[in-house]
């Protein structure tokens, strides 16, 4: 068999050091700097967070200048939606797809390679920018025109040429995934059996392909724009702004799920382990998933109610977003109705599950508040906005990536994380992302203006607490860092095969570490509803 | 796996990727169609606020004496073109039927011949297929040397099927640069 011998044969002459991670087509490796990439991602990310809070901690112009703190919150967004959560999540499924359905690797080994290596080539472009003359994108993540275009600094292009690269990688990423997932399954395996993750990532990598291109169109229309004379948003040729926003938000939204619903798949995979019971509602979680993803592309206008929507419009997509309450409402409930009556241990994984499942619920509640069109109008573009899609992505989608980091570990390098690390990493983390989000509440409803450097005195405590909270929060991920390299060097308790008692899958009967090649032949699979355990 | 499932395996991979890139390159197509489609659908519904740009002959309708609604005129400048426009009256009140004449002065502020358009916009958006122009200055676009001043004429009238709902409309001129379309003037130190 060709492809058989050409992977034991790599095996043999496979090159040491730099060109090793360069030339990999493994899937577990490349899953790997994908996760490592995210990582320091987060930490470039969340020290420009950390020069905002700073900023923010008293009123007044204190610590930085206005210019810079305009681009410390763009490539804050920019640099954690594009850099950090996406490749974590694309990381977790190179690593865990495969594994999870009994393939050898992914279905296209060198794409795989390809697609990552991208990856650190777009965020040196996009850093890069801040140390060009003019300074770095400073329009805000959204990157609306006129302000990216006519005013932009003249770096706008390099930020360009990194988005379409993140892009294309993600796209091919995309691509990769759908083609693993639909053609290498083990025999047995139907879509219906395949575990969340698996299918979670799936209808993701589906919203991918569709909005990817929308993004692509907007940024390169932005190009034109500013070098070539063109006028798609500017009105004086022509153009339109607000035609800016539509095209970028039919993107951005489903962009959202995209940063959300692998979470989704991760939460139902831990939350049975150490409840010690069948996910309760197995066909509705993937149907409630396939809604949510389907939804996505009908409420785009949401972000848009201020810009002079006709009633019609802002009605439809009022209902239509309040609609997707109701999928979201069906996992949360499934979740709940898998631990009633469950047998639940508080291992470090469920701990950041549990965190999830109750903080991704106020950022979902404070979400169907944004969804009113009326109330909107006073919480647009207000701190309020901030706490919500910050509870939704820091509590929810880096918590479900820490749970799946600690759930996985023991499969990825052999050993239990440190526990007592690993307590005071999830407790840090709960109590500061707690302190920096829930005041963002009160200060936006109060009426504070997003990324704007000063602030009226009547929000001086407010901002004191999340800014204290925001350095809590972000000097606890060291923690998490000690615990990785703890496990990468061995150090800790050895994991059997079987990591967590109660945990089901493919991925458990591989030893731990998980060698190198795996399911060269593909697994037994006993589909659930044919198990003897069900009987 | 054998080689025949090896194969079987392949192809598969070889279908699902055929077919994802051409889901892909169908959303590229729908994100280009999305350019015009927008520019038809604000037109269909005039939910831009953009008004027709060439003349339109005086509807039939008789004047509805019984409603009175307010026209306002509001004018600006945009980077790029040192000209001023300035309305005659910032108010008028007309009938809706009424065939109505309004003054504007253009007056070039620079120191070189140059030319400029100015652009019209209705708000509240229901209003603009419902605001008819005669002759208009915005037609077309005017030259103006250093320090000239010119009067332009405006004939419009307001369409007796205006919703009910509406009895003011604002309409904002904003002067364009002609020739240079990207105004980008802004300056980085």
């Amino acid at each position: 068999m060709v492809s058989e011998t050409l992977a034991h044969g790599s095996e043999h002459s496979q090159p040491r050091g730099i060109l090793r991670w360069l030339l990999t087509t493994n899937h577990k490796e490349i899953g790997t700097l994908y996760l490592l990439l995210s990582l320091l991602m987060f930490f470039v990310g969340g020290t420009m967070a950390l020069i905002v809070r700073a900023e923010l901690f008293q009123p007044g112009m204190t610590f930085v200048v206005p210019e810079f703190f305009n681009q410390m919150t763009t490539m804050h967004g920019l640099i954690m939606v594009f850099g950090a959560i996406m490749p974590a999540f694309v990381g977790l499924a190179n690593w865990l797809i495969p594994v999870q359905i009994g393939a050898p690797d992914m279905a296209l080994p060198r794409l795989n390679n390809f697609s990552f290596w991208l990856l650190p080539v777009a965020f040196t472009i996009l850093l890069s920018t801040l140390f060009m003359e003019g300074g770095g994108p400073n329009f805000g993540w959204t990157f609306y025109a006129p302000l990216s275009t006519t005013y932009a600094p003249p770096s706008t292009s390099f930020f360009i040429l990194g988005m379409h690269l993140a892009g294309i990688s993600s796209i091919l990423g995309a691509i990769n995934i759908i083609a693993t997932i639909l053609n290498l399954r083990t025999p047995k395996m139907r879509l219906m059996d395949m575990p969340l993750f698996v299918w979670t990532w799936l209808i993701t990598a589906f919203l991918l392909i569709a909005v990817m291109p929308v993004l692509a169109g907007v940024i390169t229309m932005m190009l034109l724009d500013i070098n070539f004379g063109t006028s798609f948003f500017n009105a004086a040729g022509g153009g339109d702004p607000v035609l800016f926003q539509h095209l970028f938000w039919f993107f951005g939204h489903p962009e959202v799920y995209i940063m959300i619903l692998p979470a989704f798949g991760i939460i139902s995979a831990i939350v049975p382990t150490f409840a010690r019971k069948r996910l309760f509602g197995y066909a509705s979680m993937v149907y409630a998933t396939a809604s949510i993803a389907l939804l996505s592309f009908v409420v785009w206008a949401h972000h848009m109610f201020t810009v002079g929507l006709p009633l019609t419009a802002q009605l439809f997509f009022m209902y239509s977003t309040m609609l997707i309450a109701v999928p979201t409402g069906v996992k949360v409930f499934n979740w709940i109705a898998t631990l009633f009556r469950g047998s639940i241990s508080f291992e470090l994984p469920m701990l950041f599950a549990l965190a999830f499942i109750v903080q991704f619920t106020i950022g979902g509640l404070s979400g169907v508040m944004l969804a009113i069109a009326p109330a909107d109008f006073q919480y647009h573009d207000t701190y309020f906005v901030v706490a919500h899609f910050h509870y939704v992505l820091v509590p929810g989608a880096v918590f479900a990536i820490l749970a799946a980091a600690y759930y996985w570990l023991p499969k990825w390098t052999g050993v239990y994380p440190n526990v007592k690390l690993g307590l005071a990493h999830f407790w840090l983390s709960v109590i500061g992302v707690n302190l920096t989000f829930f005041p963002m509440h009160f200060s936006g409803l109060a009426g504070m203006p997003r990324r704007i450097p000063d602030y009226a005195l009547q929000f001086a405590d407010f901002n004191v607490l999340s800014s204290i909270g925001g350095f809590l929060f972000g000097m606890s991920q060291l923690l998490f860092v000690a615990v990785v390299i703890l496990c990468a060097r061995k150090k800790g308790e050895k994991a059997p095969a079987q990591a967590w008692e109660g945990a089901e899958g493919l991925e458990w009967q591989l030893p731990s570490p998980a060698p190198l090649h795996t399911f060269d032949t593909p697994p037994e699979f006993i589909p659930e509803r044919d198990s003897p355990s069900r009987h | 796996m054998n080689s025949q499932q090896q194969q079987q395996t392949n192809q598969g991979v070889a279908r699902t990727v055929r077919r994802t890139l051409v889901a892909l390159l169908l959303m590229v197509g729908f994100t280009l169609a999305l350019i015009p489609l927008y520019d038809v659908f604000c037109e269909v519904t005039g939910l831009n606020g953009k008004t027709a740009d060439t003349a339109q002959v005086v509807g039939g309708q008789a004047v509805d004496t019984s409603r009175r609604i307010e026209v306002q005129f509001v004018t600006r400048t945009s980077p790029g073109l040192p000209w001023h426009l300035e309305a005659e009256k910032k108010t008028v009140w007309v009938h809706p039927g009424e065939v109505t004449l309004a003054h504007f002065t253009f007056s070039n502020t620079g120191s070189e011949r140059n030319s400029g358009r100015a652009v019209p916009s209705i708000s509240p958006s229901e209003g603009a297929r419902h605001f008819r122009k005669m002759e208009c200055f915005c037609f077309q676009k005017q030259w103006l040397d250093a320090g000239e001043q010119s009067e332009m004429p405006l004939v419009f009238q307001v369409d007796p099927g205006l919703p009910q709902s509406v009895n003011k409309l604002t309409l904002a001129y904003t002067l364009y640069p002609q020739g240079q379309v990207t105004g980008g003037t802004y300056e980085y130190k």
